[in-house]
């Protein structure tokens, strides 16, 4: 996995809420059995018509955005569907990080595996980079640090440390947990005398 | 702090599974924990599979796991080779990677063959006090029997088959208490719009929700699956329910459940889980239950919501501007006008199925109102996809088909179908379609299809009559 730690660039303002996954990559383009080519169809319906044309100056095909790595957007990214061919298909659109007031759970933990950092901020300031990003301004993303610089401004955010760790070091987070294995193996042990029924193979 | 106090402090039931669960402590309330079961479908393995193989892994435990095909399967004419031929690669791929792995598999010539979170609880294999998990959102679904139930991506897909464990952090615990009983004419489905209208779709994020109060007491296990099932639309990843008599009474017997040797132990693990009566929530919501109506979406978010006597909001009940813009949006998008009247919503298409609502209950729920009438001329289509083999075979038994197809529905074979339209199963654009589904989002059902999402008994009653309609008039027989 592409490590993270620092990301310098333009950002794409999308200041829309509770975009699901169905809006990222609609379920009709799921039909493939490997992780690439969802890009083409990621945020399908705001980009192109129902006759399928595309739609004038959206926000992630216009000129002005093309080198964008960062997309700005609204509260409550990423609910619905499980899916993680979300993330693969904003991968595919360049964006290494996502800035809104909050995430989905399910979405955020796909983003992480994919080397997407998800910065929550609140409203107020995720309103006054989307100002900036519509002004065209470069905005600075720090991960270590933990902060994002834009302009004058300087917004210090949370993230998970567990989290932090595998992005910055581009982890790969089963050979990770396989240096775990004897104490799965003993966790395993101790629970087939306390719940045998669930180790009926055995 | 010791560990005999640590003991002693009083547990919901999530802190008691994850405890139970947890190999081993991480740093920032995050632990390794250990997955029991794992249901693996044809849409989110294939790429997990493919990692496995290029890792040169093997799968931990072939045991905890049982795949089955049901998002993109065909609803009819199976026996015809299937007109997708990316529909063909997913399901072939999914064959292909359990004989090569070596899993559990219900193939979808089987009986048993449905919608995983249908098929789960039928054979036995959902389990109180349990950890599962699928690469679905909807696998809280499965919370209703008291098990730590949640979906994942398709990198997690592979952790869980590669170490049978997951790095995860310790969710909050939120409880919704449903208080009273339900009034005649209402079910699970209504519970659970009415609890994501309250709390909007982002108010569980980041929590498990257990649900609890007299009304759920009250719900069938088929009820309980439709409220756990809907968590995810009110952000939590996961709900639970305390298992009962009833948890028990339905396990009994099933082919994975525990066997007559080991019942009495697992009943009386299972009877340890429920929260302790001192238990802290760190969000307590109370709902109540008498209050509750028949309820339809209008829009394009499940919070969209509002009884089947009212009326499709006005722009400025909002407060949020971004709320704002997102109805001006919707009702744009659902051809719908500001204060129009739910019964005043023309139907087009009706789809009775989905992890949601397509277990027996729900067939009885909806063939109780269809009984002796027709569905109405202007319906394109009216389905009912039962969720499971055997609960279309349940169904005929009762001869409910019969009252199905004798009104102008169709029978179909089990599958997830038109709740996200991956199979020809869709609802053509500008259509205004009454589905039992979970998701109104834009283009789920197909391009410009427009979603509302609504119970069994307001779906049928809504095909009977062309548009929306009260069902507890059609109960009373005053319609």
């Amino acid at each position: 996995m592409q490590k993270f730690t620092k990301l310098s660039s333009i950002a794409t303002p999308f200041p829309r809420v509770n975009v699901d996954t169905d809006i990222i990559i609609p379920a009709k383009h799921l039909k493939s059995i490997k992780r690439t080519g969802f890009g083409e169809h990621a945020f399908e319906t705001v980009r192109f018509d129902s006759e399928g044309a595309p739609i004038e100056g959206n926000v992630f095909d216009c000129e002005r955005y093309k080198d964008a790595n960062i997309l700005i957007t609204g509260d409550n990214f990423g609910c619905g569907s499980s899916r993680e061919h979300a993330p693969w298909a904003i991968s595919e659109l360049g964006f290494r990080c996502i800035v809104a007031p909050s995430f989905a759970d399910i979405f955020s933990g796909n983003c992480v595996k994919n080397g997407i950092l998800t910065v929550e901020l609140p409203q107020g300031d995720v309103d006054a980079l989307v100002l900036a990003a519509e002004a065209g301004h470069e905005i600075h993303i720090d991960l270590e640090e933990q902060t994002v610089l834009c302009q004058n401004a300087k917004y210090d955010f949370e993230y998970n440390a567990a989290h932090k760790e595998m992005l910055m070091a581009g982890l790969d987070e089963v050979g990770q947990t396989l240096r775990a294995s004897k104490a799965i193996g003993s966790y395993e042990q101790k629970q087939k005398a306390a719940t045998p029924w669930l180790f009926t193979a055995d | 702090m010791s560990k005999a106090m640590l003991q002693s402090m009083p547990q919901t039931m999530y802190d008691k599974i994850w405890a139970n669960h947890t190999v081993e402590e991480r740093a920032g309330g995050t632990a390794l924990l250990y997955i029991d079961k794992h249901l693996v479908h044809e849409v989110t393995s294939p790429q997990a599979f493919d990692g496995m193989r290029a890792a040169g892994r093997s799968i931990h435990r072939p045991d905890s796991i049982i795949a089955v095909p049901d998002h993109n399967v065909p609803t009819k004419d199976r026996h015809l080779p299937n007109p997708d031929p990316m529909s063909t690669a997913q399901l072939t791929a999914l064959e292909a990677n359990v004989k090569e792995f070596g899993l559990n598999y219900i193939p979808m010539d089987d009986k048993r063959q449905g919608i995983v979170h249908v098929v789960g609880p039928e054979q036995g294999f959902t389990q109180p006090g349990v950890t599962l998990v699928c690469g679905d959102s909807h696998t809280s679904t499965h919370g209703a029997f008291g098990a730590l139930a949640f979906g994942i991506g398709t990198s997690e897909v592979e952790h869980v088959m590669a170490t049978q464990t997951l790095q995860l952090k310790k969710a909050r615990n939120m409880r919704v208490t449903v208080t009273g009983s339900l009034p005649l004419g209402c079910s699970a489905k209504d519970v659970a719009l009415a609890i994501i209208a309250e709390i909007g779709t982002a108010g569980g994020t980041g929590y498990v929700i257990e649900y609890a109060g007299p009304v759920i007491e009250d719900l069938s296990m088929e009820g309980r699956m439709t409220l756990c099932n809907m968590s995810i639309e009110a952000g939590a990843r996961a709900g639970l329910v305390a298992p009962d008599g009833k948890t028990f009474a339905y396990l009994k017997g099933r082919p994975y459940a525990p066997g007559d040797d080991q019942w009495d132990a697992a009943v009386a693990y299972w009877q340890e889980l429920p929260s302790d009566h001192d238990a802290k929530f760190d969000k307590e919501v109370t709902i109540d239950g008498n209050a509750i109506v028949p309820l339809v979406t209008w829009g394009t978010s499940p919070e969209d919501v509002a009884p089947v006597t009212g009326c499709v909001p006005f722009v400025a009940e909002f407060e949020a501007e971004a709320k704002q813009e997102a109805v001006i949006k919707s009702l744009e998008y659902m051809g719908l006008s500001e204060g129009q009247l739910i019964k005043d919503i023309a139907v087009d298409r009706v789809f009775i199925g989905s992890c949601t609502n397509s277990r027996i209950e729900d067939m009885r729920e909806a063939a109780a109102v269809i009984k002796g009438r027709h569905v109405a001329d202007r319906i394109i289509e009216a389905m009912i996809v039962p969720g499971s083999g055997l609960v279309k075979l349940q169904a005929e038994e009762e001869g409910l088909d019969k009252i199905f197809t004798d009104a102008g529905f169709q029978w179909r074979d089990p599958g997830c179908s038109m709740c996200l339209a991956m199979n020809p199963d869709k609802a053509g654009a500008g259509e205004h379609v009454a589905s039992t589904s979970n998701r109104n989002f834009v283009g789920r059902q197909g391009p410009g299809a427009r979603t509302h999402l609504v119970s069994p008994a307001m779906a049928a009653a809504a095909a009977i009559a062309g548009h929306f309609v009260d069902v507890r008039d059609f109960i009373r027989g005053s319609s």
